[in-house]
């Protein structure tokens, strides 16, 4: 395992004896940041059918035509053992087990939120405002840019958004994140009109500084893609879809951005989603090939001090419905990711999956809060100190689940 | 700058006709104006604002559905399968090309045959996109175009799943149609609807199997709204009343046992099938709801319909869409209390909203979503020079990421500023902005058709001279005064922070 290096301590080290040299490449500030990126599967994934309990007779009784079978390591069709209970669904097996292998990646059973609106954007929105429970919302205060707030606007700390819209975790903060798809970008306005544009916002308090993000990170984007996008208009196959993006994803955390969020949908699987292959097992099989594009496009220097988590809103009913799909339900199970992370391991708090320790007899129970774990992950990531930390995630006990 | 286009359209001046002021009733303002005009239509220019009192505008707009287009464009639409068949008549035939093309056993063919499939989804689908911009640029009940798109946001169905794409084009046709009408009838003209029926999974719904993905969202995000005191009790409740509410494709009703004969119910696609139905007794916010079959169905929705939340929900919507984000609350809280009062009447709803004086004081701050951003350039760029094809601006819409039936989950797309005014969102308008305004960017140019295109448009005309150019302050009118041509100073002009609201 690499060490983990922390972001602070890095710079505090790149000042000492910069520039650092690492596998002979020299090393500038941006490069030497420690970076997070947050994929949302929107939908409510089907978490029971991907890291599945297949040890659990309960489990098979639930899905009669929907579980995936016992794991079988001579079928490379069947899902493969994580350890006595848990099995990842055949289609993850290419892209995910590698870096399950390298302790690279860890899986949070029993994850979500303590929102039981079972309603998908009330508990996106949860998530998202990463504030607690019950309390008033303010919908201009988001996670993700509380805590590029707490981080700061150094060299080496740039926010984005790789979405079409500004998503809810994004919104507010001293200065605009900005957000861009990736799936096609296009070539920039010239200097001149764009500072024309600019100057016509001069005094627009609520959009001027947006026009002026807008145009700074297409540059940004542009150059950082220019040697792919010149190699897909020569003809080069090139990955479509979500591997396009997160490989993209990759390349511009490596060189540009160390906090960016990112989302997938297609997850509310209430008709037909399959088992070991259909509707479900596609989507989850793309989404694999694009993390592991992500993990190839960012490189091993970088990918060691880079975490990335994967959340959604809530987990599905434990049972199937009787559209061989499943509903609304409650826990999910997170992944973490790293270069740098000590995964190999189904972490954090879990109880035997029964028909007795289900929530309200419908679904999985959430033992570990989004906010506790991504608090405790981010804590050691970037150093932050507790008033930081209660900034990020007011009223919440960070949980140090020991992942890096 | 050469300053031209002087008087270029008549739908500039027909604009600034508008100015006198209405006759007031206590406790409204004044409604008139380039702002005014601006805001009830998808952007001034609008042939409608020709009326010299407001008043009985107004009263017209309520009242009209009139879709008609210049005469090229109606031709357009008068030729597309969406006009000439009803939909019951084209899902059944797709469905049917779908199956033959299933049977085949040549696998080349099989794949021909599915992709030509596919390719009539999208086509149908296409046709309603077309006619929905269409309508938005050009039909003369411009208020009634915007109720559409609000309802079918509040109502969302997405194109891209099952055979959806055949039926949204006839679902915004109900919705078009009932846009101005009582609210408890919306909603069941929408629960009647195969699409909606096909998108929130209502189709599978049956005693024994149930599905509560409608029942939740006709409460969460339909009526009531989330927070407002229903329980998932309710939830699983609601989705047994609406077993047996589904689609066919059949020609023939099912075989059902005599004592249910009389309770099957079936108009075009939709159906009511009691064997599917769970006749047990329901206990629904508060009260109980005997098993009887559809009559259940009706029970809910007037109690849904009467409960205050949703005068509450919608009104609130309705008062962000259009006058922008935080409507005031003293507003809202009169256009609930004329909803509850009216029973749900839509038309007497808005006009409590737009004779208010917190709609007179917001006009020209509301920033525009893609769609009013994107019909409103085009509206303003090109007034009475008709576009002939509108598959750009479906395009703008998509980029924009607004896409016309595309919003995938049942929400619909935000109506707040801050999910439309990124960085990267604001990027794209003005690239947008240097398409329209640099040229005639495909707007006239039909497939296959040689149609003869403007170079570009002229955005300074009469209207902005006599009215826009004192609305712009002066960071905008500095920039403009740089333009090096009027393509130039046609982007800069659609990209000023002005023309972003409304």
């Amino acid at each position: 395992m690499y060490p983990h290096v922390h972001r602070r301590d890095l710079l505090r080290g790149a000042a000492a004896l910069a520039p650092v040299v690492v596998a002979g490449r020299a090393f500038a500030a941006p490069q030497a940041g420690s970076r997070l990126l947050v994929v949302f599967l929107r939908g409510a994934y089907d978490a029971a059918n991907i890291v599945a309990p297949t040890g659990s007779d309960f489990y098979h009784q639930a899905r009669p035509t929907i579980a995936l079978a016992r794991p079988d390591a001579a079928d490379p069709a069947a899902p493969v053992a994580l350890d006595a209970t848990w099995s990842l669904h055949p289609a993850l097996r290419d892209s995910l087990m590698p870096l399950w292998q390298a302790r690279q990646i860890a899986f949070v059973p029993f994850a979500g939120t303590d929102d039981m609106s079972r309603s998908h954007f009330e508990t996106q929105d949860t998530i998202e405002l990463g504030q607690p429970v019950g309390g008033h919302r303010d919908y201009g205060s988001g996670f993700m840019a509380r805590l590029a707030g707490v981080l700061g606007r150094g060299a080496a700390d740039r926010p984005i958004a790789f979405t079409d819209q500004l998503p809810l975790c994004f919104r507010g903060g001293s200065s605009p994140v900005p957000n861009l798809a990736l799936a096609s970008v296009g070539k920039p306005i010239d200097a001149r009109q764009a500072q024309l544009i600019e100057a016509m916002y001069r005094n627009d308090a609520l959009l001027g500084r947006s026009v002026h993000a807008g145009f700074d990170v297409r540059d940004t984007v542009y150059k950082a893609l220019a040697d792919e996008m010149t190699a897909a208009s020569r003809g080069a196959v090139s990955a479509k879809g979500f591997e396009l993006s997160a490989r993209r994803i990759g390349t511009l955390m490596r060189d540009q951005f160390n906090l960016a969020f990112v989302d997938v949908g297609g997850w509310d699987t209430h008709v037909n989603q399959g088992g070991a292959t259909g509707y479900l097992a596609d989507r989850i099989g793309a989404l694999g090939r694009g993390l592991a594009g992500f993990v190839a496009a960012i490189g091993p220097e970088a990918w060691r001090t880079t975490n990335v988590v994967v959340v959604s809103e809530f987990g599905r009913t434990f049972r199937e419905n009787g559209d061989k799909g499943t509903d609304h339900g409650h826990g999910s199970v997170y992944w973490v990711m790293g270069g740098g992370l000590s995964g190999g391991r189904l972490a954090g708090a879990q109880v035997a999956v029964s028909e007795a320790t289900l929530n309200q007899n419908r679904d999985l129970p959430v033992l570990t809060d989004y906010r506790s774990l991504i608090g405790g992950l981010v804590r050691r990531q970037f150093s932050l100190s507790g008033a930081q930390l209660d900034t990020l995630f007011p009223n919440a006990r960070p949980d140090d689940l020991k992942l890096i | 700058m050469r300053h031209h286009g002087i008087g270029a359209t008549r739908l500039a001046a027909v604009a600034l006709a508008l100015l006198p002021a209405p006759a007031l009733a206590a406790g409204e303002a004044p409604g008139a104006g380039i702002g005014w005009a601006n805001r009830l239509t998808w952007g001034v220019t609008a042939a409608d604002a020709r009326a010299a009192n407001p008043d009985r505008w107004l009263d017209a707009q309520l009242a009209s559905d009139d879709t008609s287009l210049p005469a090229p464009l109606a031709a357009t639409v008068a030729q597309m399968r969406i006009s000439r068949e009803p939909l019951a008549q084209i899902v059944v035939a797709v469905d049917a090309q779908n199956r033959a093309a299933k049977a085949l056993t040549d696998p080349a063919q099989r794949e021909a045959a599915r992709k030509a499939y596919q390719a009539t989804l999208n086509a149908v689908a296409d046709e309603a996109r077309q006619r929905s911009v269409l309508r938005d640029l050009y039909a003369p009940d411009q208020l009634r175009e915007q109720m559409t798109w609000f309802w079918f946001n509040h109502f969302n169905v997405q194109a891209n799943k099952r055979d959806i794409r055949l039926m949204v084009g006839d679902y915004e046709q109900t919705l078009h149609a009932q846009a101005f009408g009582r609210f408890r009838d919306i909603l069941e003209a929408t629960l009647r609807h195969p699409a909606m029926l096909r998108y929130l999974d209502n189709d599978q719904n049956a005693v024994g199997r149930i599905n509560e993905n409608y029942a939740r969202e006709i409460m969460e995000l339909h009526s009531l709204g989330v927070g407002s005191g229903y329980s998932q009790q309710d939830v699983q409740e609601l989705a047994r009343i609406l077993t047996g509410v589904g689609v066919s494709l059949r020609p023939e009703p099912p075989r059902l046992r005599p004592q249910w004969q009389p309770l099957y119910l079936r108009a075009g696609l939709f159906e009511f099938n009691p064997a599917r139905h769970d006749f047990g007794d329901k206990h629904f916010l508060g009260h109980v709801i005997k098993g009887s079959g559809f009559g259940e169905v009706e029970q809910a929705l007037d109690l849904i319909a009467a409960a205050p939340a949703t005068a509450q929900h919608v009104a609130t919507e309705l008062a962000t869409y259009f006058m922008g984000d935080a409507p005031p609350p003293a507003l809202v809280a009169r256009m609930a209390a004329r909803f509850q009062r009216s029973h749900g009447d839509m038309a007497e709803v808005m006009r409590t909203m737009i004779r208010s004086r917190e709609f007179a004081a917001s006009t020209g701050r509301a920033f525009k979503d893609p769609a009013h951003y994107a019909i409103s350039a085009v509206r303003l760029a090109y007034g009475d020079r008709v576009i002939l094809n509108p598959m750009p601006i479906v395009g703008w819409l998509n980029r924009m990421g607004e896409g016309l039936y595309n919003h995938e989950t049942p929400d619909g797309y935000p109506l707040d500023r801050a999910a439309w005014s990124g960085p990267g969102q604001m990027a794209t308008r003005f690239d947008i902005a240097r398409q329209i305004g640099g040229g005639s960017a495909g707007l006239f140019r039909r497939p296959g058709v040689a149609d003869e295109a403007p170079a570009f448009p002229q955005v300074q005309n009469a209207l902005y001279y006599d009215g826009l150019a004192a609305t712009l302050g002066p960071p905008t009118r500095d920039a403009l005064a740089q333009a090096r041509s009027p393509q130039e100073w046609n982007a800069l002009f659609l990209s000023s922070p002005e023309f972003m609201r409304r």
